[in-house]
């Protein structure tokens, strides 16, 4: 039985950067203060000191230059991980992303591959607006060629970036600004994940719950409501959103015939619209119940914090919401 | 580094014969293209280089092995000069398997990791942070080697070539800014795009040592960027060179050239730097007219072989459809 210690989510990230470094020559992380200032969410704070400048670079205010220049660097034989301060920003480097990162596996018949992994804060919840709060994982979940993994857990949070870093092809890294403080019980010995699949973290027969993100310990503490009340429900977290794991959630709703997708992103042609959609075509006879779906409310996102809140699906909304459709 | 006659390069009779040959077979082999795609072989954007070979053929001449080229989607020449085989580039523009990237990218994408081209990179400006990337690497890996990028005077009004310059000067990677000045961005003019339009004023503003040269002229073409590879292997740092150019036929095969008089082409066509490089031969008795009938013999026959490759090509089975999206080894 290993140990189990406590840690932050941003312990939890920072010691797998400093591992990634630690291991791997070919390793650097370049972004926006990531080193003089320790990071903007002070997840690299410290890293400057231990690995120096070479290996920990600060980057001027130019998303698509760097972002474009660790693709680069991927491409001639480094391991870059790119840091966007937060996925605000990340479209002034969509064209790098998209166009570049993502096709030159493909345009160039096979011959080049790019290594490289892009790290995005992102999420919603601290009051900073409609410029500053976004979940657009179906952004870039939508493009052949990107892998794009959640971070929803602390021991994903501790093993999807070496994992990330051992995949030939460009990986989009979506980390939850809102759970950096959060703290959990992992193994001691945590260390590289799985990145191809998603998990089931609880098991039950009444109801899948499918999510990913924030939406993960969202689903996991409404679940323990629910089973307060006598309604088993099981909790899914997609993980890997592209390519999807399709696998997963089907053979969970062969054994729950319900199906509820959670998500913070707005709803229509989002993530949820593609759990949906799978579920439909492929395990339409096993469901007793329309599959249903709670999404970010389409509206940028407002300041005042009872809005915001309103915005996105909060636990009791999945309480109620899972209580009407198995005890309607 | 003091201009000098001394510095001009000398170039031996044979060496003359191999330029000459290089660029008469970019120009060949473009015109050829041309010809091809009104019967619909290619299809597709595609983008002539005729007029600027003397750029091509000249950088490259001042380019190792080891060196990495990144181009834009007008890259035959450079593909062509850098050594790529013509069979294989006229291959990946019929869309046939044999083709350079296995067909999947045409005209604009060509790839030969072989010999270091990294493409034929098609969103203007956007290979630049690339070749910023790749010349880091470069640094940090400890190699000697040099990144040089084409791109054309339109990428220098995007945001990216004033983030790729910056981040260059910034973390000194040895990486040649390459920018062929052919006047027109698709069918705008220089004048309307760009409020300084000497752009290689452009350059010290981050500090980077920069140079212009008549790129319709090989052998200053030669000697400017020589001067430019010498710099950035001695101190590992940046360069911006502008080559002033013009491309003869129009932008792609879908432009009509309203923009433009056909007054303006005839005169840069007297500036065409395939006869004024003959004649320079001629002049200097490095070759003779035969000798030039003879390459040109030889050039023909060099195409005539790449249609036969390209025509003789398989295409890929649709069941392939969605290959190269992943690394096959990781995913299936």
């Amino acid at each position: 039985m290993s140990k189990y210690i406590n840690l932050s989510y941003r312990d939890a990230l920072k010691s797998a950067i400093r591992e990634a470094l630690k291991n791997d020559e070919r390793v650097f992380l370049m972004g926006e203060d990531v080193g003089h200032y320790g990071g903007a969410f002070a997840v690299s704070k410290g890293l400057l000191q231990e690995f120096g400048p070479e290996r920990i670079m600060d980057v001027p205010l130019s998303e698509s230059g760097f972002t474009g220049s660790g693709i680069g660097a991927a491409l001639a034989g480094m391991k870059p991980i790119v840091e966007v301060m937060t996925v605000n920003f990340s479209l002034l480097a969509m064209d790098q992303i998209i166009n570049n990162a993502a096709t030159l596996l493909h345009m160039s018949g096979g011959q080049l591959n790019v290594p490289v992994v892009i790290r995005m804060g992102c999420g919603i919840g601290r009051q900073l607006a409609a410029q500053h709060s976004h979940s657009w994982e179906p952004f870039y979940a939508h493009v052949p060629g990107l892998i794009v993994l959640s971070v929803g857990t602390h021991e994903d949070a501790r093993g999807m970036l070496l994992s990330a870093l051992e995949s030939p092809d460009p990986v989009i890294l979506f980390e939850y600004t809102s759970m950096l403080n959060l703290e959990k019980e992992i193994p001691e010995d945590a260390g590289a994940v799985d990145i191809r699949q998603a998990k089931v973290l609880k098991q039950g027969k009444d109801l899948s719950l499918i999510t990913y993100g924030t939406g993960v310990y969202k689903c996991l503490e409404a679940a323990d409501i629910l089973a307060g009340e006598g309604m088993d429900v099981e909790v899914i977290d997609l993980r890997v959103l592209r390519p999807m794991d399709e696998e997963t959630f089907l053979t969970s709703i062969t054994k729950t015939h319900r199906a509820l997708v959670v998500e913070d992103a707005w709803r229509s042609v989002s993530i949820s619209s593609e759990v949906a959609a799978r579920i439909m075509e492929k395990a339409f006879y096993e469901l007793d119940a329309p599959v249903e779906r709670l999404c970010g409310v389409e509206v940028p996102i407002p300041y005042p914090k009872h809005l915001e809140d309103a915005s996105v699906p909060q636990v009791y909304d999945i309480v109620e919401k899972v209580t009407k459709m198995l005890r309607p | 580094m003091k201009k000098t006659a001394s510095n001009k390069p000398k170039i031996s009779a044979e060496e003359g014969k191999r330029l000459l040959h290089q660029m008469l077979l970019i120009r060949r082999f473009e015109e050829k293209s041309a010809e091809e795609y009104t019967k619909s072989k290619i299809r597709g954007f595609l983008h002539l280089y005729v007029g600027e070979e003397a750029v091509a053929v000249g950088v490259t001449q001042s380019l190792k092995e080891e060196d990495y080229i990144l181009s834009t989607y007008r890259e035959h020449g450079h593909a062509l000069a850098r050594g790529m085989d013509p069979g294989e580039i006229m291959a990946e523009m019929f869309g046939k398997l044999e083709g350079c990237s296995m067909g999947r990218g045409g005209s604009m994408h060509l790839f030969d990791s072989k010999i270091n081209f990294f493409g034929g990179n098609a969103i203007v400006c956007g290979h630049l942070p690339m070749a910023v990337g790749m010349a880091l690497a470069s640094k940090k890996q400890g190699k000697k080697n040099v990144t040089c990028c084409f791109f054309g005077e339109g990428a220098a009004a995007e945001g990216e070539f004033h983030e790729s310059m910056n981040l260059a000067a910034l973390w000194n990677v040895p990486v040649l800014f390459l920018c062929e000045n052919n006047l027109y961005a698709m069918g705008t003019a220089l004048k309307y795009t760009h409020s300084e339009q000497k752009l290689e004023k452009k350059g010290p503003a981050y500090g980077i040592e920069t140079g212009s040269v008549n790129g319709m002229d090989l052998m200053a073409v030669m000697e400017a960027s020589q001067k430019a590879v010498d710099y950035i292997r001695k101190t590992g740092k940046p360069y911006f060179l502008v080559c002033y150019t013009y491309r003869f036929r129009a932008h792609s095969m879908f432009d009509a050239e309203l923009y433009r008089e056909k007054a303006e082409v005839e005169k840069w066509k007297k500036e065409d730097p395939i006869p004024k490089f003959s004649e320079y031969l001629l002049k200097e008795k490095m070759i003779s007219a035969e000798e030039i009938q003879e390459i040109e013999g030889k050039v023909e026959r060099e195409i005539e072989k790449a249609i036969e490759f390209a025509e003789n090509g398989t295409w890929e089975d649709v069941k392939d459809l969605t290959r190269f999206v992943y690394t096959e080894s990781q995913r299936s």
